[in-house]
């Protein structure tokens, strides 16, 4: 797809905007420990839960650009005009914001799983959540985006309609982690993270479409 | 004969069909309130194992209720609006959203009440109340986007999408919520299994649901008006009528 390229080629002529939600993540995480105190087994049962909060800001937080720089020079109106389908260009977009914001924090993730003291095995289950579950928070995030297009505060009401509907994603992507430490199976939490990837990928790029119009109008 | 079903859906003909039934709905609101009171507070006996303390559930289960069926309705309407581009369902939907937030800021608040001297707790994380809280949030979102967009039709089809992304996530948060409660196995309270009740009990229960039933129909018209004063202050019929009423 031509967009994902187009969208890729954008972040990475604009490093700065990717490195600022990637070095936010990576901020967030390293505030615990210092507001909580650095008790190693405080730190390991807060960790999934730490790791996720972080990741569903640092993803809200850059939700704006998914669609605002388009909207203000132009672009998306020949989008909406063009023969192609809406809601393909829309996962196109969802997919390149997964790849820009939500990969580098499942690269970073392992890593600040080792300041707190996370055994390797739950690393590699809260890198693997993370990889489901943060298309979901793109997916989800991109009606947001689309229905504050252009409005005053966008960023602020972005959090206030997207942050209730990223709970279940936060509640098995945390879950799961703290099944695999309390020496329970994690395959369930996994399997309704899969789920709520495939209901998503279906309908989340048709309401976006249906938002933009609205927005667009 | 046949029957005009769409002559209400103008919102001119429902602004006078709206005046004349608030009245009926608000005073059915009033004498069921004043009922369902007298019957919870004086009939009603107390309850062996809550004592007194019991009776905040004639406010609080109304409120509980209102506020979940509240959102079915209004994403319901938004979405009647959204597809068939009527004008007054989705203001009617507009008019419900605050209503259906304060029931569920009443159920939260009153179960607070109810549980403190119930677990020892204002708050215990277990499903429903996180689910209700979360319902709240969903009101919140819906009515901050609509107070963003200055143009109104713009702020009703916004405002449905949001009510329909809500309607699709609420089992799924609830259902999350619900085994994520027990997973963790916190809180060793459970509201799940409530002591059959009194008859009399159920009965003041249910005169006070119809009675938020009565409030609620009575206030969502009342603002279904205001709302349509506000955005059809250009046409002709309610210049006329600010004529009518000024002159009376």
């Amino acid at each position: 797809m031509g967009i994902i390229k187009r969208d890729l080629l954008l972040a990475i002529r604009r490093q700065s905007d990717v490195l600022t939600t990637l070095f936010f993540f990576i901020i967030v995480v390293s505030l615990f420990p210092l507001s909580v105190g650095p008790e190693m087994n405080m730190l390991r049962a807060m960790a999934p839960g730490v790791v996720w909060v972080a990741a569903l800001l640092a993803s809200m937080l850059s939700l704006n650009r998914m669609f605002s720089n388009d909207y203000s020079d132009g672009t998306l109106e020949q989008m909406l005009l063009s023969p192609q389908s809406l809601s393909l260009l829309v996962l196109g977009k969802a997919f390149a914001h997964w790849l820009v914001t939500g990969i580098p924090l499942v690269i970073m993730a392992p890593i600040l799983g080792i300041q707190y003291d996370l055994p390797s095995e739950a690393l590699l289950v809260l890198t693997i959540t993370l990889l489901l579950g943060t298309p979901v928070l793109s997916l989800i995030g991109a009606i947001g985006a689309a229905l504050t297009l252009g409005l005053r505060g966008g960023s602020v009401l972005v959090s206030l309609l997207v942050l209730p509907l990223y709970i279940p994603v936060l509640i098995f992507g945390a879950g799961a982690v703290e099944a695999n430490m309390a020496g329970i199976g994690f395959e369930a939490h996994l399997s309704l993270l899969g789920a709520f990837l495939l209901v998503s990928l279906v309908l989340a790029p048709w309401a976006t479409a249906s938002s933009l119009r609205v927005s667009l109008e | 004969m046949t029957i005009n079903w769409f002559k209400y859906s103008s919102p001119a003909s429902f602004y006078s069909l709206a005046g004349k039934m608030i009245p009926i709905f608000a005073f059915a609101s009033a004498a069921l309130l004043v009922a369902g009171l007298y019957v919870g507070f004086f009939v009603a006996p107390t309850d062996f194992q809550q004592g007194e303390a019991y009776r905040i559930i004639f406010i609080h289960v109304p409120a509980a209720w209102m506020s979940m069926f509240l959102y079915v309705v209004m994403a319901f309407w938004a979405g009647i609006g959204l597809a068939f581009n009527t004008r007054l369902s989705s203001m009617f939907a507009t008019a419900i959203a605050p209503t259906g937030a304060m029931f569920t800021f009443i159920a939260l608040w009153t179960g607070a009440l109810w549980g403190k001297p119930m677990w020892g707790t204002w708050w215990v994380w277990d499903a429903r109340l996180t689910s209700e809280l979360i319902l709240l949030f969903l009101y919140i979102g819906f009515m901050s986007l609509q107070a963003a967009i200055d143009d109104p039709r713009r702020a009703d089809k916004a405002g449905a999408i949001i009510a329909l992304v809500g309607v699709v996530n609420i089992p799924i948060i609830y259902f999350s919520v619900q085994w994520w409660n027990t997973l963790h196995q916190g809180a060793s309270v459970s509201i799940n299994q409530a002591p059959s009740m009194a008859s009399t009990m159920l009965l003041g229960m249910l005169i006070m649901v119809f009675a938020s039933w009565m409030y609620s129909i009575a206030v969502i018209l009342k603002r279904t008006r205001v709302i349509i004063i506000e955005r059809e202050s250009h046409t002709a019929w309610v210049t006329e009528l600010q004529k009518k009423e000024f002159i009376r």
